[in-house]
């Protein structure tokens, strides 16, 4: 086989995945956006048959629609603050997770890796519902958090159905992703590094923002993006554990494909959330780069 | 009073004595080194100056004051590693000024000090190179300047050369000597090379099985090895096992196993029926078609049984008519171009002085 074909049969297949499940897809979601919705749901035909009542052809009104009302943006914004709220709690929590399991014996690390991916192992959705009981008023959880507040003479606060529920939710299912990237950063970094800058003079916490977290940062941003672009697009949290107020865009543009049944402004509100998450990925890749690791 | 102090210091790793009850003197401004095979204990009784472990008996003193406890960051020593252990997401400069900015050096000073130190191993110029920008012998001198920068009362080296191809490292050796020189810091040195210990130091500590076998200057040490160990791990050495048979007024008369009778100086006390081993360097050998006559007390007949031809010198191995192999060491200094002296086959005579070697009683 020539080299030519090898480089062919070699990258095809992925190549072909990407066209038929991510191209094209992103093809139609692109012209659905320009198109009419159809009278009973899906999309008015490109071509008209001449009917006068009938809508045809394409159009921007429905991204004059999306523009001209500030929901929309609004909606894009609180989930933006959301995404960014759990993309940092991840961090703070997954950091010293990740530093732990890496700074552990080499037998345990695994072990460790291991009851980190341990929840995947079960239903996402039934890990949100789990949620839901033990956010409940009734749960242990709950009236202790409620006792804690009241000791201090404040009024118990409902957690379920509330931002701190999403947020926690949030928090939960996307935690895994970032304990791994950075849990793979560090475990690479050379022991060496740290016994050289102690020799040198730093203590404890000027060796963690010296030498360690700079050299982490690749993980930091690589965790970052797959937490933060999932979180801002999610309906199902929302949905099962935010209550009536905590609709995020995601939810909306669920609601414009299965509820309202408009297509062509569904399409939109996705091409904005890809456009926003292709930026911010792109932002992520360029800070990355100039950053000298 | 000594800079460095170490008293009876025993570090044990379960089962295992990896330094087992060393005591060393080391004065300020002093080239000292420890050296030994892998294993012996150099580089855990270094991590113990440093700080990074700690002694399980014995102490460690620095100007006189007791060390054990006190945590690498707090102890005016400095390191410099094997794999030079440069941050790799700092220029030169950030790396070379790294302890002044730990010790909240004023902002102003950083500049000049660092383009001091950087002077000091010839590296103007790389201020913003990056460690991955550099050749290893560059690396090598931005670690030093890091180690050296805030001036140090030791300077700790686990084996810094290992990494350098030999050219290079003689170049090193040389200019670590100067160096030392110049900033007048004490110097403690960890190797397995022994050309290298030689070389560099004014005083080497020779340590085996977590034990320092002999501490002496390097000519004293590969002159007069105090035993086997010693004699074998330095150098080329022709160890023959012997058994005194007589000693008068300090000259001893010893049977060496298929060779003979052997005449050796430097008695010291030693009696009649001592076993032992006589330690004959090659290069003390004496080789010749025919050897002028009484210029050797010790002398033998042997062919050449196989030789090693290295370049600047050719090691040849005699084998004497009772069966003993003598590895004997001649520079290759005849004119012409074959410059070896002779072939394997060849019927030699080999001698040496009486005061050419060393017995060492088991």
């Amino acid at each position: 086989m020539s080299p030519r074909a090898q480089k062919w049969v070699i990258s095809g297949p992925p190549l072909g995945y990407l066209l038929i499940f991510f191209a094209i897809p992103t093809f139609i979601m692109v012209l659905a956006s320009f198109r009419f919705a159809g009278e009973f749901g899906g999309l008015a035909p490109l071509v008209g048959t001449g009917n006068p009542d009938e809508l045809s052809g394409l159009t921007f009104e429905n991204y004059q629609r999306f523009f001209e009302d500030a929901i929309y943006l609004e909606l894009f914004l609180k989930s933006f603050i959301y995404a960014t709220v759990t993309t940092l709690l991840c961090l703070g929590v997954a950091y010293p997770l990740a530093l732990m399991i890496a700074r552990s014996d080499k037998r345990w690390r695994e072990l460790l890796v291991l009851l980190v991916i341990l929840p995947f192992w079960s239903n996402f959705l039934i890990r949100v519902y789990a949620w839901m009981i033990i956010l409940g008023p009734q749960s242990g959880f709950a009236r202790a958090v409620n006792g804690v507040l009241g000791a201090f003479g404040a009024e118990p606060i409902p957690l379920l159905y509330s931002p701190i529920a999403v947020i926690i939710g949030l928090v939960y299912v996307h935690l895994p992703f970032m304990v791994l990237p950075l849990y793979v950063n560090l475990e690479k970094h050379d022991p060496a590094l740290l016994d050289a800058a102690q020799d040198l003079g730093a203590g404890a916490w000027q060796r963690f923002w010296k030498v360690t977290f700079p050299l982490s940062l690749p993980g930091v941003y690589a965790g970052a993006a797959l937490v933060f672009i999932p979180a801002l697009g999610i309906f199902a949290i929302p949905d099962i554990l935010g209550g009536t107020d905590g609709i995020l865009i995601g939810n909306v543009i669920k609601q414009q494909f299965l509820d309202a049944r408009d297509w062509p402004f569904g399409s939109v509100l996705s091409m904005v959330l890809t456009v926003l998450a292709i930026l911010f990925a792109g932002l992520a890749a360029w800070v990355a780069r100039h950053q000298r690791i | 009073m000594a800079l460095l102090e170490i008293r009876d210091v025993t570090r044990r790793f379960g089962d295992f004595v990896a330094v087992d009850g060393v005591s060393l003197s080391i004065g300020a401004g002093e080239f000292f080194t420890l050296l030994g095979p892998s294993g012996c204990g150099k580089t855990t009784l270094l991590r113990m100056i440093a700080g990074f472990d700690q002694p399980d008996a014995g102490s460690i003193e620095i100007d006189g004051k007791n060390m054990v406890g006190v945590p690498p960051e707090d102890r005016n020593v400095h390191t410099v590693f094997q794999s030079y252990a440069l941050f790799p997401h700092m220029t030169v400069e950030q790396n070379v000024s790294f302890p002044l900015r730990m010790s909240k050096c004023p902002q102003a000073e950083l500049g000049p000090r660092v383009r001091e130190a950087l002077e000091d191993v010839s590296l103007l110029g790389m201020e913003k190179r990056y460690p991955n920008e550099l050749s290893g012998g560059q690396r090598q001198r931005v670690a030093l300047a890091r180690a050296l920068i805030n001036r140090p009362k030791l300077l700790l080296l686990d084996e810094p050369l290992a990494a350098l191809d030999a050219k290079l490292k003689e170049r090193m050796q040389l200019e670590l000597i100067t160096l030392q020189k110049e900033v007048g810091v004490t110097f403690i040195y960890v190797t397995h090379d022994q050309e290298e210990a030689l070389a560099l130091s004014h005083r080497i500590a020779v340590m085996n099985k977590g034990k320092v076998e002999q501490l002496d200057q390097p000519a004293t040490i590969y002159g007069f090895p105090k035993n086997r160990f010693v004699a074998d791990f330095i150098g080329e050495c022709n160890l023959l096992d012997c058994t005194v048979s007589a000693v008068t007024d300090g000259t001893m008369f010893l049977d060496v196993e298929q060779l003979g009778r052997v005449i050796a100086t430097g008695a010291n006390g030693t009696t009649a029926d001592t076993k032992g081993a006589l330690a004959l360097r090659p290069e003390k050998v004496s080789i010749a078609r025919e050897l002028p006559a009484e210029s050797c007390v010790n002398r033998f007949n042997g062919r050449i049984f196989d030789y090693l031809y290295t370049g600047d010198v050719t090691l040849y191995i005699v084998e004497v008519e009772n069966g003993r192999r003598v590895e004997v060491m001649l520079p290759n200094n005849a004119v012409g171009r074959s410059s070896k002296f002779f072939e394997p086959g060849d019927a030699v005579q080999i001698g040496w002085r009486d005061d050419a070697g060393s017995f060492l009683p088991d």
